[in-house]
């Protein structure tokens, strides 16, 4: 049943307020903890309002693609899982999980955080492949920031495992070299509901919704990531707009993360 | 066996808990008899009144009951009537001849209730369908609102002891509010921050259900106003 | 389970955390940490770390699977990709489906299915740190957040395991003692009726060991009860020194 009135919420939200009080660019509460998940090799859990998430890193050791010998890897995977919402079911991704877990890989792979040949160990032949695996504890809305705030921590929690002699990573141990992060990247989603749009929409205003636009970028202002969904089209002014307001939230949300 | 209560009145349980030990003692509500002793089967809150041990539980979902009031989402409009989602699992039916007291035609379905639309009706039958009502006052079509949804039981709480809470907060806030016993409720105003407050209200009845004062705090909170 | 430890596990009476053979390890519950379930709870038995979600009664899909005259009762138990030393790849595999299997029963016989006709009762879990012991942390959630969803249950469930570790039997093995234990004993009851709903075993015990692992079991009981009651009523609650707090 949904019982999010559309018209009710245009109406609220053409006068700038919003269900919870919030303004249209306002962010909800950020609370954050990391390293308390034991046998990852860095871990996060992120709460933007109601909407929590975990993300863990796992660090194995692989050969690297013949392309680029002195690189290593690394992957994102997230998953909607029906713990975390009615509105998820069981069963193989559906095509939003898989759209998340690319936006999200984007965001962190084309900021630059990492350093590729930072996880090289032995050219040619041996480097660090890192998995972020992300899962949703309760999702109330705007998963895309919530995961790309705890990637972003658990990456910078992370510390290697060390290595025997034939460099294979000894799971139980914990050395104290972490990862180079040169960025802190962040993504903003807007949801555009009659003529505005609002950021980090919560569940209900994500039901009502006609379209969406997710925004990444990078700590000099830079733009690293885009993503536009929803059948509504979306003017240039619009967009200009959402990009600038996406400029100046990262920016205040990387100081928020500085202050945690 | 000896007669023995195990819990004072007010007292929250658990399920499986021994409530009361002996065959002088009568269930009531979620409490169970199981052979000598009293027990309880779910997480409530136990009263105790001569020898009636009742359990109320303090959460779970909406069991619909004959007479009952509630709102529901027209979800299709079918020969016999209307189909309308009332909260899972519970899907409830409003025919052609209960939705009005004037004849409607199959035809004209769509100028009483559309896909949807939100309603507020009766529940007149049920068993192994449920039956609603929008015949008589003060059922009806509700139009635009914000709807949020609460704990049903909760409901009690929010109406009040012959409607005082839920008078209250109309009075004060001035918006119309209608409020269905399963977890329901709609909230129309032409003050968009009434309309705000309300909900807010409702969220702190929620939150804080087990205390006294709400009505005073309800009040409170309402006439600021404070954004 | 892995030969011999090089280490004993035992060392003037005390295990290597430190644990006498009866002693359960430090446990924390908390209730609601998924607010949009309609119960949902978060538990730890040492490092092992759960969260449970319940979503229903609802209507089943697909409609096959409906029992007319009961609840179907459905467990998913899913170990997250970091949740062990190892990584393991997303998704269900043999174990976690067995788990899921074992844990529906253990629970539906303390579920009143029949008061839920022709619907289903999710039940979603997920280990968020495995230190062994993850499928009995996980039905202590997975009760825990039953209750809290209101549903009408007999009893609440409880549970941990017992095994054998350098030849003395013990209470909930820690992953140490795990890898390099002679026998696995999970158990699920009914505190009040001391009906037990799950019972597993790998390894190699006497009669006697068997015994002495049961009484193990059952003497752990009340405290789980204690543990679950408390924080279903207070919000969240640990048991450590010894003590319910």
């Amino acid at each position: 049943m949904t019982l999010i009135n559309y018209e009710f919420q245009k109406e609220l939200i053409s006068k700038g307020k919003r269900e919870d009080g919030r303004g249209l660019n306002e962010f909800r509460e950020l609370v954050i903890e990391i390293g308390k998940i034991d046998n990852a090799n860095g871990s996060a859990r992120v709460k933007l309002g109601n909407t929590e998430v975990l993300a863990g890193v796992k660090f194995s050791v692989g050969t690297p693609y013949p392309d680029s010998p002195d690189e290593g890897m690394f992957m994102v995977n997230m998953e909607l899982n029906p713990l975390s919402s009615p509105d998820y079911e069981a069963g193989p991704p559906k095509p939003e999980a898989i759209e998340i877990s690319r936006v999200v890989d984007r965001a962190i792979r084309e900021s630059k955080t990492l350093d590729f040949k930072d996880l090289s160990i032995v050219k040619g032949e041996a480097a660090w492949m890192c998995s972020i695996d992300i899962y949703p504890i309760n999702a109330d809305g705007n998963l895309y920031d919530a995961a790309v705030i705890a990637a972003y921590l658990a990456l910078k929690d992370a510390k290697f495992p060390e290595l025997d002699e034939d460099n294979k990573p000894l799971h139980e141990t914990r050395t104290k070299k972490g990862l180079k992060l040169n960025n802190i990247p962040m993504m903003v989603s807007f949801a555009k509901i009659g003529d505005s749009l609002i950021v980090d929409p919560t569940r209900r205003e994500e039901k009502i919704m006609e379209d969406r636009i997710h925004i990444g970028t990078i700590d000099n202002g830079n733009i690293c990531a885009m993503q536009k969904g929803g059948l509504k089209p979306l003017t240039n002014d619009e967009l200009s707009e959402a990009v600038d307001t996406a400029i100046a939230k990262g920016k205040d949300l990387r100081k928020l993360l500085k202050k945690l | 066996m000896t007669e023995k209560l195990q819990i004072k009145d007010k007292e929250l349980v658990v399920p499986g808990q021994i409530l009361a030990e002996g065959m002088s003692y009568i269930p009531s509500g979620k409490a169970i008899r199981n052979g000598e002793t009293i027990t309880s089967t779910v997480l409530g809150s136990a009263s105790v009144k001569g020898h009636v041990v009742k359990v109320q539980a303090l959460s779970g979902g909406y069991f619909p009951r004959k007479n009952d009031m509630i709102i529901g989402q027209v979800t299709e409009l079918a020969k016999f009537g209307w189909r309308v989602e009332i909260g899972q699992p519970n899907q409830a039916d409003l025919p052609l001849r209960d939705a009005s007291t004037s004849f409607i035609e199959q035809g004209s379905m769509r100028k009483y209730f559309s896909e949807g639309d939100y309603v507020f009706a009766g529940i007149t039958e049920v068993g192994k369908f449920i039956r609603l009502s929008t015949k008589t006052r003060p059922h009806r079509k509700l139009g635009t609102g914000n709807i949020i949804e609460v704990s049903p039981s909760n409901i009690p709480r929010i109406i009040g002891k012959q409607g005082s809470m839920i008078k209250t907060i109309k009075d004060t806030s001035g918006c119309n509010v209608v409020v269905g016993q399963n977890g329901y409720i709609w909230i129309q105003g032409d003050d968009l921050e009434k309309v705000l407050l309300v909900q807010k209200s409702i969220e702190m009845i929620e939150a804080n259900a087990q205390t006294d004062g709400l009505t005073e705090k309800v009040e409170k909170m309402l006439k600021g106003g404070k954004k | 389970m892995a030969g011999k430890s090089s280490e004993p596990m035992m060392v003037k009476g005390k295990r290597l955390d430190g644990r006498k053979t009866n002693e359960m390890r430090p446990m924390k519950i908390k209730m609601g940490v998924v607010p949009q379930a309609v119960g949902s709870a978060e538990f730890s038995m040492g490092k092992t770390t759960v969260v449970a979600a319940v979503y229903g009664p609802k209507e089943v899909h697909p409609r096959h699977m409906m029992i007319p005259d009961r609840a179907l009762i459905r467990v998913k138990y899913d170990m997250l990709p970091f949740s062990t030393t190892d990584r393991i790849r997303p998704g269900p595999n043999r174990r976690s489906r067995e788990i899921s299997k074992v844990m529906s029963s253990a629970l539906e016989a303390a579920v009143y299915t029949k008061k839920y006709p022709g619907t289903v009762i999710d039940i979603f879990v997920q280990i968020t740190n495995a230190n062994a012991g993850t499928r009995t942390a996980a039905i202590n959630a997975a009760s825990a957040a039953l209750a809290h969803a209101g549903i009408e249950m007999r009893d609440l469930v409880c549970s941990v395991a017992a095994g054998k570790a350098d030849g003395t039997v013990m209470l909930d093995l820690f992953q140490p003692e795990d890898n390099f234990g002679e026998a696995d004993l999970p158990v699920a009851m009914m505190p009040n009726s001391e009906g037990i709903t799950l019972i597993q075993m790998d390894g190699d015990l006497t009669k006697k060991e068997f015994d002495e692992s049961m009484k193990l079991v059952t003497e752990a009981m009340p405290i789980l009860y204690e543990l679950q009651k408390k924080g279903l009523i207070n919000g969240e609650a640990s048991f450590e020194g010894g003590k319910v707090k």
